[in-house]
């Protein structure tokens, strides 16, 4: 036990030493994408029939006329302290952007998680163990489905009939403009609304987040169903199911404490993955919902061509995808022995 | 090399096609057969669209905003223009779509995957963790990010797509290439002393051949939802091109007054990426057992 405990240390430390090259790669990768394209910031901002001279200056002063390598070394330098400069659209520095919108997004992404695993789990394990009969066929369909929808247009279904039609919840926001945000302690707005014992605004914040993580975690719930499906069924169909059958160990127990385990463990390392996918939808969802999260952020940041924010974000999803990496594959070290690099 | 590409192919082609003949009128053979027919469908769709369309798609036929009935059977958008012709004539969009971005990420994800996975070492690791960075970043911010830059146009769009997924092929390729790789014939092929692109092509890649259509339907479906989703954003093609997804940036936010304008194109897109993931499961089911296994494997990889 303690050699594997030593290997696993030591593969932690090689995967956290293997962050540091990926994001250097992915920061040179945003660097060339941006520089080598055409049309910068300040044009774009000023326009075409922008004052020359004021042109002139403003991309002096923001080091734009300088050797690439030169910019290059003071980007990597920058975003290593941890200065990503100022949004040249709103003049606030982009650390600042991130922090004030990466709540939303967490908040968005956590409960769309929770939407997804509980749908996808339930649907997955429900058709896995009735597979070729007819649910196991309606399931499939619904995972399909699930999985290929525009995620965009059905957002604007789900608020069509929800919140328009029917009137029960919310068209867009965070929150409603009428009650007072809850004092700031973790910025998600559920959370802080009950620590301030705020149930009126708790209430608030949840109403405006249910259609917009029904609408993401639907989608990725057509994901889940597929991976829970396939590894229910390849768990209940292994010699270790068929031993504890032949143990004569009841078919609840067999279910549950052999298939059921061991058919979650790659769900559960799956699901790391699917936070690419995850943050991908939300830049859509957010867009339906104008849920002004890192979405909506890197979408204006975009549209602007405004270097320091967009590269503030992309260093942003760049750590988070890295930790998140990282998190999963130690996790997974953790529950499935065999796994070492 | 001739002689050697014809055999290769033929056993290839033949026993995929062979397999699939034998099992199709197992469920997931229907499966397949549906998938076939919708997407076959929406092409005869693209290819006759100036003899199906009713009206012009970029002229206004009618006031805004009609709801469907009568001669306009989905109604009229913002513009006045008939909803129904329009979505005609986009069914080009994502076909070119997914034709061109499905060959880039091809043309680089399976000989990267293929190189990787057969010479091993630092080699491999270096590719992996490119591949990994790409794959790890969200996919559609990926898109956003090159489409901004490269700016509008089918090539331009199908590039940045193209990009997102050839970790996809790759990494597929690649896992299978090292497992095919261990066998003993292609240890034997080695060890005879066969060149290495004939130990590649002659062994190797028809072995891994297999994974490729079902890569191919997954990517093919993607790529029509992250073209629909940059269009929604403002990024897609140039105006004036019919397409399913410019079609839903153009009126969503009319939503609650037409909703048709908006509802059919996305509805058309959820049919057509629909039936392309039925021919990837469906394929799947027959002529790659182990890709299920791999599966598995891949979420205990991850």
């Amino acid at each position: 036990m303690g050699g594997s405990t030593a290997s696993l240390r030591a593969y932690v430390i090689t995967r956290v030493i293997l962050m540091v090259p990926m994001l250097v790669l992915l920061l040179t990768f945003t660097f060339i994408i941006l520089r080598v394209a055409p049309g910068d910031p300040v044009s774009t901002i000023y326009g075409e029939r922008g004052n020359p001279q004021v042109i002139d200056r403003i991309k002096t002063e923001l080091g734009l006329y300088d050797p690439l390598y030169v910019q290059y070394f003071r980007y990597l330098h920058d975003v290593f302290t941890g200065h990503m400069g100022t949004s040249i659209l709103t003049q606030r520095p982009v650390i600042d952007e991130i922090w004030s919108r990466m709540p939303a997004t967490i908040e968005l992404t956590l409960s769309s998680m929770l939407v997804a695993s509980v749908l996808g789990i339930g649907l997955g394990t429900f058709a896995g163990t009735r597979r070729d009969r007819l649910p196991d066929f309606g399931t499939r369909l619904y995972g399909a489905l699930a999985y290929n929808i525009p995620i965009f247009w059905f957002g604007l279904i789900l608020k069509l009939v929800f919140a328009v039609w029917l009137g029960w919840l919310p068209v867009s926001g965070r929150f409603s403009p009428r009650l007072s945000t809850p004092p700031t302690v973790t910025g998600l707005y559920t959370i802080d609304s009950l620590l301030a014992l705020n149930l009126p605004a708790f209430a608030d914040a949840v109403a405006h987040l249910i259609l917009p993580s029904l609408t993401l975690g639907i989608v990725l719930s057509g994901f889940f169903v597929r991976i829970t499906r396939v590894n229910v069924i390849h768990a209940m169909g292994s010699d270790y199911v068929e031993a504890a059958r032949a143990r004569g160990i009841p078919e609840r127990s067999v279910f549950f404490r052999h298939g059921l385990k061991n058919a979650l463990v790659p769900v559960i390392t799956t699901m790391g993955l699917t936070f690419a996918l995850l943050f991908s939808g939300a830049i859509l969802t957010e867009t339906v919902f104008s849920f002004e999260g890192m979405g909506r952020f890197v979408y204006l940041a975009l549209s602007y061509r405004d270097y320091p924010a967009i590269q503030g974000a992309v260093v942003y999803y760049g750590i988070l995808m890295v930790i998140i990496s990282l998190m999963v594959d130690i996790l997974n070290a953790f529950v499935d022995p065999r796994i070492r690099y | 090399m001739a002689d050697w590409f014809a055999r290769g192919r033929t056993s290839l082609v033949g026993r995929l096609f062979g397999t699939f003949l034998r099992q199709s009128r197992s469920i997931a053979g229907v499966l397949v057969w549906i998938g076939i027919a919708v997407v076959l469908a929406i092409i005869v769709m693209a290819l006759l669209a100036p003899f199906l369309a009713p009206f012009d798609p970029n002229t206004k036929v009618a006031d805004p905003e009609l709801p469907p009935g009568g001669p306009f059977v989905m109604g009229t958008d913002r513009g006045g223009q008939d909803v129904l012709s329009r979505i005609i004539w986009g069914s080009r969009v994502p076909l070119a779509i997914i034709a061109v971005a499905t060959t880039i990420s091809l043309a680089l994800g399976l000989p990267l995957g293929l190189l990787s996975g057969f010479a091993g070492g630092r080699l491999d690791r270096a590719i992996l963790l490119v591949m990994d960075s790409i794959y790890a970043f969200p996919g559609l911010l990926l898109a956003i990010a090159i489409a901004a830059v490269i700016g509008r146009g089918i090539l331009n769009v199908s590039f940045a797509i193209a990009v997102v997924y050839i970790p996809t092929y790759f990494r597929v390729i690649r896992n299978h290439v090292a497992s095919v790789k261990e066998e003993p014939f292609v240890e034997a092929a080695i060890a005879l002393g066969l060149p290495r692109r004939r130990v590649i092509g002659r062994y190797i890649l028809p072995n891994v051949a297999q994974s490729i259509p079902v890569i191919f339907s997954v990517n093919a479906a993607d790529a029509v939802l992250t073209e629909a989703g940059l269009a929604v954003l403002g990024l897609g093609l140039p105006p004036g091109i019919p397409d399913w997804g410019f079609d839903i940036s153009l009126n969503w936010q009319r939503f609650d007054a037409s909703w048709w304008a908006t509802f059919f194109p996305g509805l058309f897109i959820l049919i057509l990426t629909t039936a392309l993931t039925f021919v990837g499961e469906g394929l799947n089911d027959i002529l790659n057992p182990l890709l299920r296994r791999r599966e598995t494997k891949v979420g205990a990889e991850a």
